[in-house]
């Protein structure tokens, strides 16, 4: 019974800190990105509007990247004091991966990010600019080399086993793991999306707080329009990625659909309760046929069903139904409400463009024409993104159970033999931490949204087309 | 002490030692002035306090992550001594994480946050990084002792981690010598005098005690001649500590001429210190229970990686100095601007 508390309370503890984690380089991976974009922008226009908005959002993104930073680190250590079976098995291949990370891409954002932060006086600025670039591009190199790793375990190759240990074959294969592509894409977007919701719920909060600015009206245009753009690459992206999984990964797929008996004709369930004792669900409301076509495209095609993945002893080699099945749902309806409010939110601007104050030839949309219900649905769907990542992640990572590394070592195999109490103990502290940190964040973003509702964070007091006088109207305190 | 370089299987560990080793002691000097910077922090008044946040702001993350270089080899190359130390060392890892995250974000939170919340983000920058530093050196201390779970191991490592914070301060201050000036610089050659002892006692507890834990490393360094090539190594460091001392007392010079020499010497000197650490331990990754070679990951994942390290290092090098060339003079209160 010990190793198993143990076992379970570090499975929690790791599933909290990675949570945690990846909020944040969630929103850097894009965010980075969305500033280089208003810096080009400025340099392009010299409309301080740019530099305005840059400057609130450089802001969030210090706050996101230092989030992101502490609680990696925290990962780093994890692998050794929970999982130390994880290296010793597959530290031939993991390893690299990870080291090529860490060099070629946390100290790249480490160390331009001050630059990016406070050089803009300091340094030229193409430098300046390069510096930007750098931390977008170092975040997004990042992603990239944790994908392949997360992929790899998925989707394992390029390897063999001698005495138990993973040896690497072909670095190219390991690399380019058949899930890898899918997963990167599909993960890379998220952060699109997540950006483009927190840049236009912030935004809508402001408006609706009464800030007219300009640099806000060009911030929720630019946010809106990431996410109606992205999202049906997005959802065609998950489509791709998920006819992926049924080929390597019939189990999750299974579970994501409440698939019991392999079958044709599988409806798309929209709710139902399935229960692992009885192996069958409850209070099922389906769509027929309709999951039969998303998975391969004709009606009466064939989806694998759970029951196949229960060994004769009796061992069931799937992983645990209900929460498969419900995270996936939770990331679908979110993508889903992003497509219906986004859309809307162009719709509208886009059709009242006419009430652009001072409208000035040009202008595709005017932030005038959102009506208020829509604002108001804006401001909660700014972490709209952080749900649809966090569910879409525990769909992939639950779905892989009982495997740690698919086919090759199980969940268990890897926990370190430390005694349950201390697990739980730091367990529980982290969780503290976690809550304040996030309640603090949140708040912070608000607080910093209503400081500049009100004007008076210094923002474009008296920007000049030169770009650099006017910007020095900055509190010190920031 | 060097390996054999025709078999990759010999000096493979032996460069990723080096390598880990090298990012330890970047780690120790350019986070331990950092940190000290935090431990020192609430002895400042407010202004000097946004200032000494500008000393360090610009720097903080790219020093953070040579820490997570260092635990990221010892992962990577020795994954069993990773799983073996940090297994050992879970509550104080998990002390110095609650810590690493107060300090780093609180760095943040407390520019951005309503002003009476300021003093709450202050107090935990301070509480994170004392956290940090302790942590760090009750592992040092328990490390030293072999990894043995005892009371009289705990004990010494309750020493070393008072010691190691007081160190990291005299680091910090050495540091704000050189990035400050007025009042502010007067204090800190003050906390610098003040805080002396703790790296004397430090070097000195762990270079007592090393020997008298292992009689394989007793015989390492007082067994003729070897005693005689290694004299020099305590007698620098001794020397370094008297010119420190006698240079601290005469602070600031006139004209701020050599604000920059104490926080060189005391790199020096930890150097030197962190050297004959490494000396002792060699070629042991996990003390007298494990060598390098026992725990090193397959030689042709370790040849990957030092490819991609020979690039990438002098790489990140350069870019570490640029940003230091950047922000380098007096420090001012951060401005995004």
């Amino acid at each position: 019974m010990e190793t198993l508390d143990t076992l379970i309370l570090s499975r929690i503890q790791f599933a909290a800190n990675i949570s945690f984690h990846i909020l944040f380089p969630t929103i850097t991976i894009a965010l980075g990105w969305v500033l280089l974009f208003f810096r080009l922008r400025f340099a392009q226009t010299a409309d301080g509007k740019w530099m305005s908005a840059y400057r609130f959002w450089v802001k969030v993104f210090a706050l996101s990247f230092a989030m992101g930073v502490v609680s990696g680190i925290t990962m780093s250590f994890q692998f050794g004091t929970n999982w130390p079976g994880f290296m010793e098995t597959v530290g031939n291949i993991a390893g690299p991966l990870l080291a090529y990370e860490v060099l070629t891409a946390f100290f790249l954002e480490a160390a331009f990010v001050g630059i990016m932060l406070f050089g803009f006086s300091r340094v030229p600025g193409w430098l300046h600019m390069l510096a930007t670039f750098l931390v977008a591009f170092g975040t997004t190199v990042s992603a990239f080399w944790i994908i392949v790793l997360n992929s790899w375990m998925h989707t394992p190759q390029g390897f063999e086993m001698i005495d138990g240990v993973a040896h690497a074959t072909d670095w190219w294969a390991i690399i380019f793991n058949p899930s890898m592509p899918y997963r990167f894409a599909h993960m890379i977007l998220a952060s699109f999306l997540t950006v483009g919701f927190l840049i236009a719920g912030v935004s809508a909060f402001r408006w609706l707080l009464g800030d007219r600015s300009r640099d806000l009206r060009a911030a929720l245009k630019v946010g809106v329009s990431i996410g109606a753009v992205l999202i049906p690459v997005q959802i065609f992206m998950g489509d791709m990625h998920g006819l992926n999984t049924l080929e390597y990964q019939p189990a999750k797929v299974a579970a994501m659909e409440g698939n019991w008996e392999t079958q044709t004709n599988v409806p798309l369930l929209l709710f139902a309760l399935p229960d692992e004792e009885a192996r069958e669900n409850r209070f099922e409301i389906g769509i027929p046929n309709l999951a039969s076509l998303i998975l391969t495209h004709h009606a009466d095609g064939e989806v694998p069903g759970l029951n196949d993945f229960v060994a004769e002893d009796g061992t069931v080699l799937h992983p645990p139904v209900a929460k498969v099945f419900w995270s996936f749902r939770v990331m679908v309806g979110t993508g889903l409400a992003m497509l219906l409010i986004s859309w809307a939110s162009v719709w509208f601007m886009w059709r009242r463009r006419a009430l652009h104050e001072g409208r000035i030839a040009g202008h595709w949309m005017a932030v005038e024409g959102l009506p208020k219900p829509i604002l108001f649905a804006l401001v909660p769907m700014a972490f709209s993104g952080w749900v649809a990542t966090l569910a879409g992640w525990y769909t992939t990572e639950i779905g892989r159970q009982p495997w740690l590394v698919q086919g090759v070592m199980t969940t268990d195999m890897a926990v370190a033999d430390v005694a349950a109490p201390l697990v739980l103990g730091t367990l529980i502290t982290y969780l503290a931490i976690y809550a304040a940190l996030l309640v603090a964040y949140i708040s912070v973003i608000t607080y910093l949204a209503r400081k500049a509702a009100k004007g008076d964070d210094g923002r474009a007091i008296d920007m000049d087309h030169s770009g650099k006088a006017g910007v020095l109207a900055i509190t010190p305190a920031e | 002490m060097l390996p054999d370089f025709t078999n990759p299987a010999d000096w493979l560990p032996w460069a990723f030692a080096s390598l880990m080793g090298l990012s330890i002691l970047v780690y120790v000097v350019l986070d331990g002035f950092d940190l000290g910077v935090g431990i020192l922090f609430p002895l400042a008044v407010p202004e000097d306090q946004d200032k000494m946040i500008g000393s360090i702001g610009p720097f903080w993350d790219a020093n953070e992550t040579w820490l997570v270089l260092a635990v990221g080899l010892l992962l990577v190359a020795f994954p069993q001594a990773h799983g073996m130390i940090l297994t050992a060392l879970y509550l104080p890892v998990f002390i110095m994480l609650v810590g690493l995250i107060l300090r780093g974000v609180a760095f943040e939170f407390r520019a951005k946050a309503r002003d009476h919340h300021k003093r709450l983000w202050n107090r935990l920058f301070f509480t994170g990084s004392l956290m940090t530093a302790l942590a760090q050196g009750f592992m040092l201390g328990l490390y030293v002792m072999g990894l043995d779970q005892t009371l009289a191991t705990y004990a010494f490592a309750m020493l070393t981690a008072v010691f190691l914070a007081v160190g990291y301060s005299f680091i910090g201050s050495t540091w704000l010598i050189h990035k400050t000036e007025g009042a502010l610089q007067l204090k800190a050659v003050r906390w610098g005098r003040e805080s002396l002892w703790g790296v004397v006692l430090g070097i000195g507890a762990v270079s007592l005690a090393t020997p008298l834990v292992s009689t394989r490393i007793f015989d390492k360094w007082l067994s003729f001649p070897e005693v005689i090539y290694l004299a020099p190594l305590p007698i620098l460091s001794g020397l370094l500590i008297v010119w420190l001392w006698r240079m601290l007392r005469a602070m600031p010079f006139a004209d701020d001429r050599r604000s920059w020499l104490p926080f060189l010497v005391s790199t020096c000197l930890f150097t030197l210190a962190y050297l004959g650490m490494a000396y002792s331990f060699y070629p042991y990754v996990v003390p007298d229970r494990l060598t390098i070679y026992e725990a090193a990951s397959a030689p042709e994942s370790l040849f990957i990686i030092l490819v991609g390290a020979c690039f990438v290092v002098p790489v990140i090098a350069a870019y570490s100095i640029l940003a230091y060339v950047i922000f380098r003079g007096k420090a001012t209160a951060l401005r995004y601007d």
